[in-house]
Formats: C-alpha cells, sequence, structure tokens
C-alpha cells in the first residue's frame, strides 16, 4: 500500500509530459485550420509555418492554445479526448454494435485465452520432459532458445493467410500465433521450477522409496508453481500482443489490431488511440488476474513468489 | 511415399545417435554438447526438405529449405541491404536509445526511494504492454524511413531495461552499504564501486530481452510505411508476390541475426560478471 502514493505520481507526471506535448505536437494542423476560420495567425503562410517548429509556434500563437485540445484529428490526441472515446465506445454502445470496443475486445481476447493454454500446456509437457529426459534437454533446449529468435510477430499476418488459404479460419491462426509466443516463457520457467528441488529434498524422497512419478506429483511440481506463475503472466501479455499484430496487416475487420489499423488509415486517431489504450487495460487486467490467482495459490501453498 | 519413408529412418538414425551421445559417457563434454543440437537440427531439415517433396507440398505453403539456401545465395546484395536498413539503422540505433535513456533514467530515479517505488511498478506495467500498437502512430510522425523504426525499438526496450536496472540497484545488502559507509565513500563511490557491479546481472537480463523486442519492433514497424528496402518491407512485398522462399530467406537472417545479437550480449556478461554464482 504504501507504493501507492509514488506510483500515483509517477502517473501524473507521465500525464503532464503528455499534457505539455499535446499544444506542440497539434499545432501546425490547428493554425492551418484557424487561418482557414479566418483567425489571426502569425507567420501568416502554411510554407512559413513550416520552417517554424511546433514549439516556436506555439509561443508566437498562445490565443489557439486552447483549440489543440479539442482538435477533431490530432497528431496526438488529448487526454480527456482518448477517454472521451473510450467511453462512448466501451459504456455508450451496445456490446453487439460493431464499433463497440467491448466487441472487439471479445474477438481479440477469446483467441489470446485459447492460444495461450495450448501454448502454456505444451510448455509444461516439453519441460517435463526436458527434466525426465536428458536427449530432450540436449537436444530440444537449445532450439526453443534459438526459435524465439524467430520474429514470429512480425510473420504473424503471413501464418494468417496461408492457414487461411488451407481452408483454416476464424479463432485458430490466432490462436496458434499467441500459443507460440507464451510457450516459450513457460518452458523456461517449468524447467527452472522443476529443478528447484535441492539433494536433499531429492535424496528424502529416495529414503522413502518414492517412485519418479510420486517424486513428480509430491515434490517437483508443488515446487515449481512459484516459476509457473511467474511465467504465466510473462505469456498472458505476449499471448495478447500476439494475437493483436496478427490482427494488424491482414485486413481483419474485428479486435483490437484492426481497430488500430483503421484509425490510422481512415485518418481517425481517436480510435487507433482508444484501441491501444483499451489493450493495454486487457492486458493489465490480465496480468493483474493472474496475480492473484497467484498470491491465492501460494498462500494456500504456504510458499513465497518467485 | 519412398521419401517419406526415407524421412522416417532419417528421424529415427538421428534421434538414436542422439541418444546414445546424451546417455553415453562423453555427454557433459562441451563438443558433445554442441553436437546433440546440431545433429538435432539437421535432422529436421532433412525431414523437412524430403517430405516437402514427398508430399509435393505446394512451395506457397512450405518452401523446401534447399530452395531457400538458394534465395539467400541468389540475392545476397538485396538481403544484406534489408540488414542494413532494418538491422544496423532500425534496431541497433533504437536499442542504443532506448538503453541509455533507460539506464539515464534508472540512475535518476534510484536517488530516491520514492521515486523507485512509483518506477518499478509502472515500468512493469508498461513493458507488459503492446507497445507495437505504437508503430503506425510513430510512423505518422516521424515518416517512414528508419527513423521511426528506431524510435518505436526505443520505446520497447526502454521498460524492460529501466526496471531491470532499477531492480538491480536495490540489490545489495545493508551489510555491504554499510561497509562501503565505514569507508567513508559517499553516493557515487558507492554507486559506482558496490551497487552498479552488484546491479550487472539484472542489466544484463534487461538488455538480453531487449534483444528480441528490437528485432521484432524494427520488422513489424516497417509493415507501417518504409522506404522500398528493409526486411519488413521484403517479407510483406514478397508474400504478396508469393515468393515463399524469399520471405523464410528474410526469416533466417532474422533469426541468425537475433541469436547472434543474443549470443553477443552473453558474452559481454560473462566477461563482466565473471564473478557471479550463475557464470562459474
Amino acid at each position: 500500500m504504501k507504493s501507492v502514493l509514488p506510483v500515483l505520481t509517477v502517473v501524473a507526471a507521465i500525464v503532464l509530459f503528455w499534457l505539455a506535448a499535446v499544444v506542440p505536437m497539434n499545432m501546425h494542423l490547428v493554425a492551418d485550420q484557424a487561418q482557414r476560420d479566418g483567425l489571426n495567425v502569425s507567420p501568416e503562410t502554411p510554407v512559413e509555418r513550416q520552417e517554424v517548429s511546433g514549439i516556436g509556434l506555439s509561443l508566437r500563437n498562445t490565443h489557439l492554445i486552447p483549440l489543440t485540445y479539442d482538435f477533431v484529428r490530432p497528431r496526438l490526441p488529448a487526454p480527456q479526448q482518448v477517454a472521451g472515446e473510450m467511453y462512448a465506445t466501451i459504456i455508450d454502445k451496445k456490446i453487439t454494435s460493431k464499433r463497440s470496443l467491448v466487441y472487439h475486445g471479445w474477438v481479440t481476447l477469446a483467441p489470446t485465452l485459447l492460444g495461450f493454454f495450448i501454448g502454456t500446456g505444451l510448455g509444461i509437457l516439453l519441460a517435463v520432459g526436458i527434466v525426465y529426459s536428458r536427449v530432450m534437454d540436449r537436444s530440444v533446449m537449445p532450439w526453443a532458445i534459438v526459435s524465439q529468435t524467430i520474429p514470429i510477430l512480425a510473420l504473424a499476418p503471413m501464418v494468417i493467410v496461408v492457414l487461411g488459404s488451407m481452408g483454416i479460419q476464424g479463432l485458430f491462426p490466432k490462436s496458434l500465433i499467441a500459443a507460440y509466443l507464451s510457450f516459450f516463457p513457460v518452458v523456461v520457467g517449468m524447467v527452472k521450477g522443476l529443478r528447484a528441488p535441492d539433494a536433499m529434498q531429492l535424496d528424502l524422497l529416495r529414503t522413502y522409496n518414492a517412485s519418479k512419478s510420486q517424486g513428480f506429483w509430491s515434490l517437483r511440481l508443488p515446487a515449481s508453481m512459484p516459476y509457473l506463475f511467474a511465467s504465466l503472466k510473462i505469456g498472458i501479455a505476449a499471448s495478447l500482443i500476439g494475437t493483436i499484430v496478427a490482427e494488424l496487416p491482414t485486413g481483419a475487420k474485428a479486435g483490437f489490431g484492426a481497430r488500430m489499423l483503421v484509425g490510422d488509415q481512415y485518418g481517425q486517431p481517436l480510435v487507433s488511440w482508444a484501441a491501444l489504450f483499451a489493450a493495454a487495460l486487457t492486458a493489465a487486467a490480465l496480468v493483474g488476474l493472474f496475480s492473484l490467482i497467484e498470491r491465492i495459490t501460494l498462500k494456500r501453498m504456504g510458499m513465497q513468489a518467485a | 511415399m519412398m521419401l517419406v519413408v526415407i524421412a522416417i529412418v532419417v528421424w529415427a538414425v538421428g534421434w538414436w545417435v542422439n541418444v546414445r551421445l546424451a546417455n553415453g559417457p562423453a555427454s557433459d563434454h562441451t563438443g558433445v554438447k554442441v553436437l546433440i543440437p546440431l545433429i538435432f537440427g539437421l535432422t529436421i531439415v532433412i525431414v523437412w526438405e524430403l517430405l516437402v517433396r514427398g508430399f509435393e507440398v505446394n512451395p506457397v505453403i512450405l518452401p523446401a529449405p534447399s530452395a531457400i539456401i538458394e534465395r539467400l545465395f541468389s540475392e545476397g546484395p538485396r538481403l544484406w541491404a534489408d540488414f542494413q536498413q532494418t538491422i544496423i539503422k532500425g534496431a541497433m540505433t533504437g536499442y542504443v536509445i532506448g538503453g541509455l535513456a533507460a539506464f539515464g533514467t534508472a540512475i535518476l530515479a534510484d536517488r530516491s526511494d520514492f521515486l523507485t517505488r512509483g518506477i518499478l511498478p509502472v515500468g512493469s506495467f508498461m513493458a507488459a504492454l503492446p507497445i507495437v500498437g505504437i508503430a503506425p502512430i510513430f510512423v505518422k510522425w516521424l515518416g517512414s524511413d528508419w527513423e521511426s523504426k528506431a524510435a518505436v525499438v526505443a520505446v520497447m526496450v526502454f521498460f524492460p531495461i529501466l526496471v531491470n536496472t532499477v531492480a538491480g540497484l536495490r540489490d545489495t545488502g545493508p551489510m555491504q552499504r554499510d561497509l562501503m559507509r565505514t569507508y567513508g565513500a559517499g553516493y557515487w563511490p558507492t554507486l559506482l564501486k558496490l551497487r552498479l557491479p552488484a546491479a550487472m546481472p539484472f542489466i544484463f537480463n534487461g538488455l538480453k530481452i531487449a534483444t528480441t523486442l528490437a528485432l521484432i519492433g524494427a520488422i513489424v514497424a516497417e509493415f507501417f510505411g518504409s522506404p522500398t528496402v528493409g526486411m519488413g518491407f521484403r517479407i510483406s512485398t514478397s508474400f504478396g508476390q508469393l515468393a515463399l522462399d524469399m520471405v523464410w530467406a528474410e526469416i533466417v537472417i532474422a533469426a541468425i541475426a537475433g541469436s547472434a545479437f543474443y549470443g553477443l550480449m552473453t558474452l559481454i556478461e560473462k566477461r563482466v560478471t565473471f564473478w557471479h554464482p550463475s557464470q562459474r
């Protein structure tokens, strides 16, 4: 609780910086518009104005500063504009509407969660294999690391199109990207976690004559929980990013990624920014949810977070 | 069908050799440690080639490795130009700018405990966000050349490096700090001689996470506007022409560049943090 005030201070500083940046970023556009509306602007012509920086122009036209905060097509929208757009598209719109961000959020969230569960399941299985089989440890682990250097995010659109051409559409292609991205953190975390028990604990089990599977269920798996949760939090955020990027250049009609692109292409910056912030809130909510589950689970198990 | 059978045989042989090597007497030998993944990778490539030929897979869906390797050699100059545009100008510039900015911010924030407590949660939160979404906005602001890619990369790598550096600077025990105080060391000597060296493992962790982010950021940002050169540009245009072997050639380059970048960071880390238990 004692970090609430510091966090609020940092957030306030960021918002203040944003508010200050709105003026010079939008000044050129506002000045052009103001001139068309017959207001006094200095310098007089657009060409001369291009010579002046945004800050210089703002200082010479202080009477235009209020206008930069509610410009229709800003280069940098003001915070209250973004908040207004989000309120309008999240609270005011019907959920069934094609312009409701809740609807687009669900379109993005469904493949994210599906992919995350697939990726996590496979990741845990592979980690168990790596811990229990020397061959897999030696041959698969290096390639699991190399596989992460493949910029799959950069290929997401292609994967979607190729799968689409094979007749696989809808939820699954996006989930595949999400699964690929959440898979790796889980493998690395679980391998670390399953190897967390020290020699003393393993020896104790051996003195009890415990079988391999008993050792797994009663020692290795519980010991890996803090590591698993740390990986899950990274994985869910990565899954969401993967799904959003998969929606970007494929001509997707719905989802956060599609909204960002629509706003960009049709000159509606507010749509893009609202989608960006909604995606950020979704990521925060997902990570927060897993932190909560982590806290409850580990408390019940009497453990500390890794 | 014959080729498919050969593929299965190749797979079985490769796996069997690896089982023998991994469970054999020399399995902890460095050479064997390198050899096993090499054999595994080679088997995958051979099996891939044989299966693509055996099942006559459409090259638009999955090109054969031989076609990709051929492209790598025949399109060398073009691939090199793309590499320079995206990796050297876009990713590297952004990585350095973002890294230095994050490091500076961390040192400043570290002066006050209040700021540190504020920056850590906000930074971790920002690091988990889909920052790639800002790419179209930056392309609009800074034009379509490498400057916008560098800016996207800088923002993407900023938060992981910041959070790790701030966390690392807190990673000294009261006993160590008290010792520095008994020596009469002020803030700066303590920072330079004790806390920065102690923070190095954390800082490198942030730097290593940021390597992959930098590549992805630079490539994805090129989808939203780029000059007629660059890996992201080439991937999307080649894909439009259904020249999938070219797309895969770019992927291979990106994967090699990513691994090399990551490896370089690991090497530097080994030299700098030779004292850390994980390096022994």
